[in-house]
């Protein structure tokens, strides 16, 4: 395998891993929680990378993975007493069996139509999860806080949590760079480009996309899972929400969409001008008030906008595209 | 013989785009199909190859029944085919496209022998150049040499061009038709459609004609040359069509 000797892919990993190490160095929890979020958000935005960037189908229902592995591995935790790392690896095996049966209809759809039913997805699954008793219906399900008690309190779970999250982010970076590099890559690329030319040049596309999908599922569900371990309360709501499904994609757009390195770019500047908008004061303009804690979302369909009207290619597309030069360091 | 059909018929609603085509290729041939516009050279193209199933007849190849098969499972038995309109992969270099070829096609490579096969075949089709490039930054006549590049990548034994000479100015014809020489030198049987009639009845062993959809003349380029109904399909009714020749003089 090229790619354990290619220099690009143990800088990656290695700034990935630094960073992650930051918190721990520094004690500090209030940064350990930020860098839960943005390696969560590194995780979805890149697991989305590789049905949306690197198979060219755009899905506005990839938070169904993440809500879906959350839901599995939460009621195993909550009714089975099992352990979080358990729960979260059946969570993310039953999240990748439901992208694969899914995947069988929805992956025969093409442009605008699969985009419109990733969406009817979403809202059947949060539909579904309102009216499901087994998960709590439209409730959810929250914890006892004795279920921390296996991992000696809700303190070290919370730290538990954050190494397993630093490990499924570094799990989904090597695979999203694993496959960008491999045959298979290569065929998800083709289909990209011209599916029916890919076809005709031998590539089956009904399989490959299926195996990609099935892939991209996996590594959310995790997160999912891991979330909701921490949050201790899991509910359809937040579960399934469309709109991380569209942040999901501002992230893949802003950073660069096929390329490995953009969508964690773009999952930490998004995440970064989140929380600088939520925590700004808010700005007086005359005889009006404008509280900024909501604006994120203005600026980062703004953020989509200018992307895609300008730099379609987005930050590190562009970067490799400018300087050929940096491609070597920067996949 | 490599590759035949019995009775291939195909419509499209009312219209019939193929009319009972018979025909068979032998090995190492170069075999060229021709007829006016819509008389239906891509949709065979389109038969064999599996992008569509015929409603009637069968396809074989190489001894065994290939009708209604797949595109990929058709690729990976041998055939390649070009498009009369280039499908570049975009935003892949040239290098990458070739390799795509490579990699799914007959001999299914892996992508490091892949690679190594692409170099080689853009050194043949004299891209080597440009391999480094993105495929949609190439001319027209760079297009074609992809596409051809990309179908012998595969190593196929059948090659199946449609109209790789189109648009190309001679002395770019001149340098393709020795290609194509070549290809066939390789041992890869090749049929291919084509509207420049001296290139074709030039480099083509055989010639097949249609005419909506059915075959109206095989044989020779010689013998398809003075065919009546051959130039009836061209040129209308051949005895209007002297009279009007005569008259021009």
């Amino acid at each position: 395998m090229r790619t354990f000797s290619n220099i690009s892919f143990w800088l990656l990993l290695m700034v990935v891993s630094a960073v992650a190490l930051l918190p721990i160095l520094a004690d500090s929890p209030t940064m350990r929680e930020n860098l839960f979020l943005i390696l969560m958000l590194v995780t979805l935005a890149s697991s989305l990378n590789i049905i949306m960037g690197y198979t060219g189908y755009v899905s506005f229902g990839h938070i169904v993975f993440f809500g879906l592995g959350g839901y599995f591995a939460f009621y195993l935790m909550q009714f089975h007493s099992m352990h979080v790392l358990l729960a979260a690896l059946i969570g993310g095996v039953g999240a990748s069996v439901f992208a694969f049966l899914l995947g069988i209809p929805v992956l025969r759809l093409r442009g605008a139509y699969f985009a419109l039913a990733t969406i009817g997805v979403n809202e059947a699954m949060r539909a579904f999860m309102n009216n499901f008793d087994l998960f709590g219906g439209a409730l959810g399900m929250f914890f006892n806080f004795s279920v921390y008690d296996v991992y000696g309190g809700a303190k070290s779970a919370a730290q538990l949590a954050y190494y397993a999250m630093v490990v499924v982010a570094l799990a989904t970076i090597a695979a999203s760079f694993l496959i960008k590099k491999s045959k298979f890559g290569l065929g998800l690329l083709a289909i990209r480009e011209d599916q029916d030319a890919a076809q005709v040049l031998g590539i089956d596309p009904a399989r490959t996309k299926l195996f990609a999908f099935t892939i991209s599922a996996f590594f959310p569900a995790l997160a999912g899972a891991l979330f909701f371990f921490k949050n201790g309360i899991i509910e359809p709501g937040i579960a399934f929400d469309l709109q991380r499904s569209v942040e999901g994609l501002v992230m893949v757009m802003l950073g660069g969409y096929g390329t490995v390195t953009g969508p964690i770019v773009g999952a930490l500047v998004f995440d970064r001008l989140r929380s600088a908008l939520i925590t700004a004061p808010p700005i007086t303009i005359g005889a009006l008030t404008v509280d900024l804690s909501n604006f994120h979302l203005v600026v980062a369909g703004i953020l989509l906008l200018v992307v895609v009207l300008f730099v379609t290619a987005g930050v590190i597309g562009w970067l490799r595209q400018r300087f050929p030069r940096v491609r070597r360091y920067l996949e | 013989m490599i590759f035949d059909t019995q009775d291939i018929s195909l419509h499209f609603g009312g219209l019939l785009a193929l009319d009972r085509v018979n025909f068979s290729i032998n090995a190492g041939e170069i075999f060229g199909l021709i007829g006016p516009n819509g008389a239906g050279k891509t949709t065979l193209f389109n038969v064999i190859n599996g992008v569509y199933a015929p409603q009637n007849g069968r396809v074989r190849f190489r001894d065994a029944d290939i009708t209604g098969l797949p595109s990929h499972q058709i690729s990976k038995r041998g055939i390649a085919r070009t498009h009369q309109i280039v499908r570049p992969l975009n935003e892949l270099t040239v290098r990458e496209n070739v390799s795509v070829g490579a990699c799914f096609g007959r001999e299914n490579k892996s992508l490091e022998d892949s690679e190594k096969i692409a170099d080689e075949v853009l050194e043949f089709v004299g891209l080597t150049s440009k391999s480094d490039m993105l495929a949609s930054k190439l001319n027209v006549a760079q297009k074609k040499r992809l596409e051809l590049a990309r179908a012998l990548a595969a190593r196929p034994i059948l090659l199946l061009l449609d109209e790789v000479l189109a648009g190309l100015n001679p002395n770019e014809v001149s340098g393709m038709l020795d290609v194509i020489r070549k290809i066939r030198e390789r041992g890869t049987t090749v049929l291919m459609i084509e509207h420049l009639m001296h290139a074709v009845m030039n480099v083509s062993d055989r010639v097949m004609v249609l005419d909506y959809g059915a075959k109206i003349a095989e044989g020779t380029p010689a013998e398809i040359s003075n065919h009546p109904r051959v130039i009836e399909a061209y040129l209308g009714d051949p005895q209007v069509a002297k009279e009007f020749l005569e008259r021009a003089e």
